[in-house]
């Protein structure tokens, strides 16, 4: 006999108390993951982040282009290594409902900028040879079963037109976090067309990507950028790359804000429910912990007799939930329209939440029923049986 | 019964009081008991409802504590004792048999003889013989494996005077043992405490309403409203 034994027979002693109790932490442990998850994919972007681009964009509105000949001078400034830049092209491929980001990029820098996206040279190399050339990620080509080679046509919305490229390259993400739903194509091709069918909007950009030497020089190079275009007829705005992709999150902020709200409510109700239970189990078991005083066992075994029930069955209930987490958040991908989240898995630090939720819902739970132990003499406990 | 030669005094009370509180209200329960038991003698309370038996029982196996009075046990003054000490003492000084048997209901006989024994540093191989010679003493070494909603209330009582006795304790102190049991039972019951008593000097208290059980006794006191009163066996019935 030792206090492990004691512990499984006693938390089978109600079996079907004992099973809803486990089923409802797995059921809250599997919302809490499948919130958290959620929020972590809306957070991909910040996450994915390098420390050291900056984003230069237009001050008034990242859809209001700046001219081609900001690079240059850009370039110019002390501590910044390489200017790149990239228009939001957007369009429409087979229908409206397939989204992912198609951008115009500078083919000459683009890729060199974002050594996430792994590529071959022989890729690299053709893409920049190639006017009408195309890189995808390889969620795209999975998705819409391309291979290099093939013609990819899309309908311009922001920029009319009906566009053909041909694939000559499938970057895989180098990281989790690597967003590997994109397409790029040479900015030249756009500009041309532009040139030919709207002049007034050619050489035109939508923002540049800068690369510092140091990431600690981002303020001092951001405001130099911005303090250049002062008074022109695009001011600019310049920010680190993961503020920049935080302001996007910022918008749907309200809507993050109350998915963390209704994850930790989640567990706090949880945590009442494992409670009560712990508390039903104490006060009906007040009698036998009177008993076991008597032979002789102190109040911290009766302690640890408590917490260790409690552990178990948060245990066991986090075990279901992460174990049914995992099938239901493949499931529900399927369900979330293509392109609206890069990277929708459970990551490393959700099941270290979903942990700390198990850890916090049994401190909580055995609160109470310690507390009630405790306090209750031999002779009370014993004068109960009689 | 005749009472054990030779023996020495083991449960000393010296002017014992207890009160409990109900709603502020203090309720006296014992009043200025002074008594002593010798080692080895087979002792019996006796009285009504509400006179006190239980709560000196419970001062004496060191369950609860006196107001004012020393109880000393072996020549240990147990009312000083702190919580964590009183649970320690018990543990290898007292063995108990309540009316209800207090067995753990989702463990086997082996496993309720056992329990006590999680506080020694036997080893595993040491305990399970402990356990098999307890259970063998008392007629049950055939029923190791049944958990007690599979034993009769005699057996129950069976089971809960091993785990009496597994620990081999200093005194055994038995709370209206057979209180809860049909007259057969009872009478299994009371022979094998009288035969703890008679082959193993274990030194026996027990709180009993039954004259039969009393008659057992070498020495019974009769407790009424919280003080000891001279013991007339027709008080008893008997």
């Amino acid at each position: 006999m030792n206090l492990p034994k004691l512990v499984f027979r006693n938390i089978f002693r109600h079996s079907l108390r004992s099973a809803l109790t486990i089923l409802g932490i797995g059921v809250t442990i599997t919302a809490f993951g499948l919130l958290r998850t959620l929020v972590g994919a809306w957070n991909t972007g910040v996450e994915a982040s390098s420390d050291n681009r900056l984003i230069t964009r237009n001050a008034v509105s990242f859809v209001f282009p700046m001219p081609l000949a900001y690079q240059n001078q850009i370039s110019s400034i002390d501590g910044v290594e390489q200017v790149t830049f990239a228009n939001w092209f957007m369009g429409v491929y087979v229908d409206e409902n397939q989204f992912f980001p198609r951008l115009a990029v500078d083919a000459n820098t683009f890729l060199e900028t974002f050594p996430e996206y792994l590529l071959t040279r022989e890729e690299l190399e053709t893409f920049k040879r190639e006017r009408n050339s195309c890189i995808i990620g390889s969620v795209i080509a999975e998705r819409y079963d391309l291979q290099r080679g093939d013609i990819m046509q899309v309908t311009g919305n922001i920029y009319p037109g009906t566009y053909e490229f041909v694939v000559r390259g499938i970057y895989r993400p180098r990281d989790q976090t690597t967003d590997a739903s994109q397409m790029f194509f040479q900015w030249d091709y756009l500009n041309e067309r532009l040139i030919q069918d709207s002049p007034g909007r050619a050489n035109e950009v939508g923002w540049y990507i800068v690369t510092i030497a140091e990431p600690s020089q981002s303020a001092g190079v951001s405001e130099a950028i911005d303090a250049i275009f002062l008074n022109s007829r695009a001011e600019t705005k310049t920010e680190t790359e993961a503020s920049f992709q935080q302001s996007f999150i910022s918008m749907s902020g309200a809507i993050i804000q109350a998915i963390n709200v209704i994850s930790i409510i989640i567990i706090g109700i949880i945590g009442l429910v494992l409670s009560n239970t712990m508390a039903m189990t104490a006060r009906e078991r007040n009698q036998e912990y009177a008993v076991l005083k008597t032979l002789g066992f102190k109040s911290n075994f009766i302690t640890r007799l408590i917490v260790s029930e409690t552990l178990l069955i948060s245990v066991l209930g986090g075990i279901l939930g992460l174990a049914i987490t995992f099938p239901l958040t493949d499931a529900v991908q399927e369900y979330i329209p293509a392109g609206w989240f890069p990277v929708f898995e459970i990551t490393p630090l959700t099941i270290g939440l979903s942990a700390l939720a198990v850890a916090a819902v049994t401190i909580f739970a055995s609160f109470y029923p310690i507390l009630y132990a405790k306090s209750q003499s031999i002779v009370d406990g014993l004068r109960q049986i009689s | 019964m005749a009472e054990p030669k030779n023996s020495t005094i083991l449960v000393e009370l010296k002017d014992v009081s207890k009160s409990y509180y109900k709603n502020r209200f203090e309720i006296p329960v014992l009043s200025n008991i002074t008594f002593s038991i010798k080692d080895g003698l087979f002792f019996a309370f006796m009285g009504p409802s509400g006179s006190g038996k239980t709560t000196l029982l419970n001062l004496i196996a060191g369950i609860d504590q006196p107001d004012t009075g020393q109880i000393l046990v072996g020549g240990t003054d147990i009312a000083k004792l702190s919580e964590s000490q009183l649970a320690t003492w018990r543990s290898l000084h007292v063995g108990f048999i309540f009316q209800f048997y207090n067995l753990i209901p989702v463990l086997t006989a082996f496993e309720n003889v056992e329990l006590p024994l999680m506080l020694t540093h036997l080893s595993k191989k040491e305990k399970r013989e402990h356990v098999r010679t307890a259970l063998s003493l008392v007629g049950l070494g055939d029923r190791m494996d049944h958990y007690p909603r599979q034993l009769s209330g005699g057996q129950e009582q069976r089971v809960a005077i091993a785990r009496a006795v597994v620990t081999d304790p200093t005194i055994i102190v038995a709370d209206e043992p057979t209180g809860d049991l049909d007259k057969t039972s009872a009478e299994d019951v009371l022979e094998l405490l009288v035969r703890l008593n008679e082959q193993f000097r274990k030194t026996i208290i027990m709180v009993t309403h039954d004259p039969r059980a009393a008659e057992k006794a070498h020495q019974i006191i009769h407790l009424d409203k919280g003080e000891l009163t001279p013991y007339e066996p027709s008080q008893a019935g008997i």
